[in-house]
């Protein structure tokens, strides 16, 4: 391998530059919330759903990254090293998506149509031992508690060995990542069941778990691969070269194939066995929103996996930064179709400013909480016995 | 026929140390033999990058092809069956097929593309000079026609970056 010169790392600093473009985000976001609420007079169900939305895809990408990080680090993989501080930092961010959550719970009654409780039919009423609101909310409070814990303790035992390392931090955050992993493992399932399946609550699908999460680690890792590619180019990681960038590309590449995997799974046997109960679910996507259900699919199989097959495509910054927007944007379109159809129906649900302009307010509180968390520590982990490696290492 | 010179290292990094060298001084290297892939050489040697990626990518996509068509054929015109109730061409249906006969195509196309390109498989002859290669040494080749080197010096240059047992052989490819 050829050496390159890698130039000095620039020290981040969140300054004014940024805090202005972040801040205009915001108020755009905000701004497109005031005028959905009291110009455009919406209905209610629309707004609340545009919320619930977006506090989703917020703690998605805090969530993916988090257990990106867990696995690489139960793994005892070396690669990450270079990069990891975006990850962890975005993970800082989980216990701030409980808030967005919390904003929209005025609007549940809007969202979920089993918490009507003095009407229920008959399907929905032998569902309530698990969708009941008391048990409901216990299960919020136990995700996002050790969620946070995790991420918090996570951050806290990594930033420490920059100051004074020992080996038994390194192994205190193998045993924590298991930990994490073990509880996310149940805990992504059935939080997709509370806060996604349970929509449509009379449909029903095992898959539906997995189905969520593989959109979330996609999101999670075209988000890393962004910042990544952002603060290569700023020289503030000027050790993330292109070995990190092929890597990051080939996870985005696989986990698309992965998603379409499960998206066809359920999609597959839902049709073949053709069961009513659980084809209103499809019926409802294929016949009211034709153009976006295949749209779908193309944005987030056709296009990655096209786009990232080659070994050149997922070396080359620019290129990789634009299939990884794509992809990001794909994912927040398929959130889209897993609530809109369910929580506001076919009269009032379409994609119009609300749902275009609002996304940049929590983008960019994502981003701020995210730049606060990264300004405080080292952009890379200092006396990491793997940082050598994850300089050096080269794909074959 | 033609003359070949060839040397032996016990160690990957040795081995590495010793390509280097010998460029440095203009000494073409004809093959070097791993018994395990070493990080780095391909760099020193300016190998090409490998064909496989397109074997499998051409087979998989006529894998796909072929099998989609034939079950269309099939579910149409050969045996058309109704399936509960769905229509003779579903093709959601014929997803599986096609995406496991495209995963055999590029499988079998990238093992047979391997064995037939490096000289394996059934029936082939091996070129092994020295059967230590199969073991836990690495092998460095010299050709007296690709250097303007004689073949005594070539060897001198070989045993002086430390390869153990430099021998010369001449051999008909």
């Amino acid at each position: 391998m050829e050496k390159q010169n890698i130039p000095e790392p620039v020290p981040f600093k969140f300054g004014k530059i940024l805090k202005t473009y972040l801040g205009i985000a915001a108020g755009i976001g905000l701004l497109v919330l005031l005028i959905a609420i009291f110009v455009q007079q919406l209905p209610s169900a629309r707004i609340w759903a545009n919320l619930w939305m977006n506090a989703l895809m917020f703690l998605f990408l805090g969530l993916g990254a988090l257990f990106f990080w867990t696995v690489n680090t139960l793994g005892e993989s070396t690669w990450q090293i270079n990069f990891q501080r975006v990850m962890e930092s975005m993970g800082i961010t989980i216990p701030f998506a409980a808030i967005f959550f919390v904003l929209a719970f005025p609007g549940l009654k809007d969202i979920f149509e089993w918490t009507h409780t003095g009407n229920l039919d008959r399907v929905l009423q032998e569902k309530t031992p698990y969708l009941n609101m008391p048990f409901w909310m216990v299960r919020f409070a136990v995700y996002f508690i050790l969620w946070s814990f995790f991420a918090w303790y996570l951050r806290k035992i990594s930033v420490k060995n920059d100051f004074e390392p020992h080996e038994k931090y390194l192994g205190r955050l193998r045993a924590t990542s298991g930990w994490f992993i073990v509880f996310f493992a149940i805990s992504s399932s059935t939080a997709a069941w509370d806060w996604l399946m349970s929509i449509d609550a009379h449909w029903f699908s095992t898959l539906c778990g997995w189905y969520i999460f593989s959109g979330m680690f996609v999101a999670a890792i075209a988000v890393i691969i962004l910042i990544t590619i952002a603060f290569k180019k700023f020289n503030i990681l000027p050790n993330v070269n292109k070995e990190h960038l092929h890597d990051l590309g080939k996870y985005l590449f696989g986990f698309s194939i992965f998603w379409a995997y499960l998206w066809l799974s359920q999609y597959l046997l839902i049709w073949y066995s053709n069961i009513p109960e659980e084809t209103v679910y499809y019926v409802e996507r294929v016949n009211n929103y034709k153009t976006l259900f295949y749209m779908n699919l193309i944005v987030n199989f056709v296009v990655p996996f096209f786009a990232l097959m080659t070994r050149g495509s997922k070396r080359q910054p620019l290129y990789l930064a634009i299939v990884s927007l794509v992809v990001l944007l794909g994912h927040y379109l398929d959130l889209y179709l897993a609530i809109m159809p369910g929580a506001v129906g076919r009269e009032a649900a379409s994609i119009g400013l609300l749902e275009i302009g609002l996304p940049f307010f929590y983008l960019a509180v994502f981003l701020t909480l995210f730049f606060i968390s990264f300004e405080k520590a080292k952009p890379v982990p200092e006396n990491h016995p793997y940082a050598i490696e994850s300089s050096s290492y080269e794909n074959i | 026929m033609r003359t070949i010179i060839y040397g032996h290292f016990t160690d990957d990094s040795d081995l590495l140390g010793a390509v280097k060298i010998l460029q440095e001084k203009g000494i073409h290297i004809a093959d070097v033999r791993t018994p395990f892939p070493v990080h780095g050489l391909d760099a020193v040697l300016k190998l090409r990058r490998s064909h496989l990626p397109k074997v499998a990518f051409i087979a998989g996509v006529i894998g796909a092809v072929l099998m989609f068509s034939f079950q269309y054929w099939v579910f149409t015109e050969g045996w058309p069956l109704i399936f509960g109730g769905k229509p003779y061409s579903s093709i959601l249906s014929f997803i599986p097929g096609t995406f496991e006969i495209t995963v055999l195509f590029a499988a079998f196309a990238m093992g047979i593309a391997f064995l037939v390109r490096s000289n394996l498989g059934p029936g082939s002859i091996p070129d092994i000079l020295d059967e230590e290669v199969t073991n836990d040494h690495f092998q460095i080749i010299l050709s007296a026609k690709d250097n303007t080197l004689s073949e005594t010096e070539l060897a001198e240059a070989l045993e002086a970056t430390g390869a153990l047992d430099v021998k010369q052989v001449n051999t008909k490819k």
